[in-house]
């Protein structure tokens, strides 16, 4: 007699259901440790960079003398990839929900998440060798016109390798994760609040004002907050693309440098209390990263009713 | 009697630009742009910049001469949407043919694909720029590396992953435990590249001994930025399945471990091996967890556990930064670029094959 696969053996299936749920939990909790771990181990690693006598570290000076620019530089990295990168995603993601014919909007779509596809150490050797070499005739110009702001102070780098070329590269990298979000929640914009507005005689871009952009405003946040996280923790666009230096204010010198393209290039080679400063810079950008996502998450989750972004 | 008809303007489709409005701006701008370029010296790039502002402007302030301010703001804003979406392109077209004019010259070269950085000095190199000497070395030993680690991170991720996504959604019911869960996912799935890699370095520095770089530690570092990617796309495929499929299910008497795995899997399976696709994408191309777990190798090593291993992003990274012949660093750029062309070929074939997978294997809902 056959007997049907699904039916067999009562007392196998109730042990099968203890170990299927106690495996499916046992996963879940291996995630929570492996989170755990990952703060765990960084800070047991750290710690002998932290208690190190100053002159030890890198510089001379201690620890936190010696992650207080890189930080800086993180920051400047991060601000000038979210400038440049935040109204082009808005609008494209404006193109895709409101503005492209609905034929192509799909399609359109997938040729910005094209642009997430793409590998970041790809990205940074095309800033390396066709960005940075196209964009100093532009920063030669602002040395000469702009020069009296602070941050276009000349000399302008010959070769073009700044944190300014970095932060545009990152701009291209952080640009489909906000858009992607953003045209998320613009496509769950209530119908009827867009032709309430069209019916009362608004063009477009009031009703895009007046009923999409309200709509999706936690979500653009929340969007930016993620793509400043991505920018913050991104390694290759600024090893590859910036000549690393100290401080500086003007970004289109040579100089500054970051946090994660520190560590990528001087951990191969490092050893000794190099290798706890290092991953002890790795806690720093890992406390900041956890720290701007959770906000961001915070933003979503607080406006769940609303929106689809999650 | 004849009465002459005199057509009156509604008020209301007063003041319209025609519709070939923007067509005629467009040649304009054209027009003006070339003039403009052809006196401060003509490239291509300048003039569609040049252009695109003067029709901005020209449409914009045409229309706020005819129609009124509020027709010029829509206009205006519907230049900068459309303009956005055109400079969102220019960084994708460039990468793409900066990858394929610098990257076929490798690609092409005999023995590219087959052989290792192996015993290639930069003797070869300088030979190879100052007598034309082929360009000797490839990327085998970086492809089998990246197919090793990738392979055995997919193989720690998927089921972890599954098995949370399971949990989440047919064992969670909102506990505690579930929220954290989702919400520690969500976090981990921002965790900078290089911060994994270094938990992983430091995890088996900890373990294992100082300095241990193998392709097992790199997977391990790729499988925590893996796993969050997993989680998400599974969680969402399982979610999506009905729930009378369940309940038929347990109504027939069925164990609940028994439908999910006859029921619930069979029915998303689709969406989820897409999703893994798309997580091993995202993976492949990460440099900086490598970077600082599986140090550098020009060799071939098979063996995951033991010994530095070489990838292709961290190949690309080492001939760029530091090229085998620092006097003559072209050859070493042209292995770069042949192995990003390659890297971002392998890249596009997994996103392809997320969306075939997702088509072919989506169940069958049509009666």
């Amino acid at each position: 007699m056959t007997t049907n696969s699904l039916t067999t053996s009562q007392g196998a299936g109730r042990a099968g259901d203890k170990v299927f749920s106690g495996a499916a939990m046992a996963a879940g909790c291996l995630i929570l440790a492996v989170l755990f771990g990952v703060a765990l181990f960084l800070v047991v690693q750290a710690i002998p960079a932290l208690t190190a006598p100053a002159e030890d570290i890198q510089g001379g000076n201690g620890f936190f003398a010696y992650i207080a620019p890189i930080v800086v530089g993180t920051l400047i990295a991060a601000v000038i990839a979210l400038v440049i990168a935040t109204p082009v995603a808005i609008g494209v993601a404006l193109f895709i929900s409101h503005y492209a014919p609905r034929r192509l909007a799909a399609g359109l779509g997938y040729v910005v998440d094209l642009l997430a596809a793409i590998p970041s150490v790809v990205y940074g050797a095309w800033g390396a060798a066709f960005l940075a070499k196209e964009i100093s005739p532009a920063y030669d110009w602002l040395a000469t016109y702009l020069g009296w702001i602070p941050i276009f102070e000349g000399p302008a780098s010959a070769t073009g390798k700044t944190i300014l070329t970095a932060g545009i590269v990152l701009s291209v990298m952080v640009l489909p994760i906000i858009t992607s979000l953003s045209r998320e929640i613009f496509l769950q914009t209530p119908k009827l609040h867009e032709e309430a507005a069209l019916a009362l005689g608004a063009t477009r871009w009031e009703m895009i004002k007046m009923a999409v952009l309200p709509f999706g405003r936690p979500g653009i946040i929340s969007a930016i907050m993620l793509g400043l996280g991505r920018a913050l923790g991104e390694t290759m666009a600024v090893a590859l693309v910036l000549s690393s230096g100290v401080l500086t204010a003007s970004l289109i010198q040579s100089g500054n440098q970051t946090i994660a393209a520190e560590i990528a290039l001087n951990f191969p080679e490092a050893s000794g209390i190099k290798v706890n400063t290092l991953i002890a810079a790795g806690l720093v950008l890992f406390v900041i990263t956890l720290g701007v996502n959770m906000i961001a998450r915070w933003i979503i989750t607080r406006h769940k009713e609303f929106s689809g972004a999650n | 009697m004849s009465a002459t008809v005199v057509r009156k303007r509604s008020a209301l489709t007063k003041g319209q630009l025609p519709k070939f409005a923007p067509y005629i701006v467009l040649a304009v701008a054209l027009i003006v742009g070339a003039a403009i370029m052809a006196l401060i010296g003509f490239n291509a790039f300048g003039w569609g910049i040049v252009s695109a502002i003067l029709f901005a402007v020209g449409l914009v302030s045409w229309s706020g001469a005819v129609e009124g301010s509020r027709k010029a703001k829509d206009k205006l804003a519907t230049c900068l949407v459309v303009g956005s979406f055109l400079i969102a392109l220019l960084p994708l077209i460039s990468v793409i043919f900066t990858v394929l004019v610098n990257g076929i010259p490798g690609l092409i070269t005999p023995g590219f694909l087959g052989t290792s950085m192996n015993g290639v000095t930069g003797a070869f190199d300088n030979k190879a720029v100052e007598e034309g000497a082929p360009v000797l070395g490839g990327i085998y030993h970086a492809l089998l590396g990246t197919l090793q680690i990738t392979l055995l991170a997919t193989v720690i991720s998927v089921p972890v992953g599954l098995l949370t996504s399971i949990y989440l959604v047919e064992y969670g019911n909102d506990r505690p435990l579930a929220r954290a869960i989702t919400f520690f996912v969500d976090v981990m799935t921002g965790i900078p590249s290089i911060v994994a890699g270094l938990f992983a370095a430091a995890f088996f520095f900890a373990i294992v001994g100082p300095g241990t770089k193998t392709g097992a530690v790199a997977a391990v570092a790729l499988s925590v930025l893996m796993i969050p990617v997993v989680v998400r796309s599974s969680e969402e495929m399982l979610k999506i399945v009905p729930n009378e499929l369940r309940e038929a299910s347990y109504a027939l008497g069925v164990r609940k471990w028994r439908t999910i795995t006859k029921v619930v899997i069979p029915t998303a399976i689709s969406g989820i091996a897409s999703g893994v696709t798309l997580a091993i994408a995202r993976v492949i191309g990460e440099t900086a967890p490598i970077l600082v777990t599986a140090g550098f190798a020009t060799t071939i090593n098979n063996n995951v556990f033991g010994g530095w291993m070489a990838s292709l992003p961290t190949f690309i990274y080492t001939q760029i930064l530091n090229p085998t012949s620092p006097s003559n660093p072209e050859p070493s750029d042209q292995r770069a670029w042949g192995a990003a062309l390659v890297l971002i070929i392998l890249v596009m074939l997994l996103n392809l094959g997320a969306r075939l997978i997702a088509r072919l294997f989506a169940p069958k809902t049509g009666r």
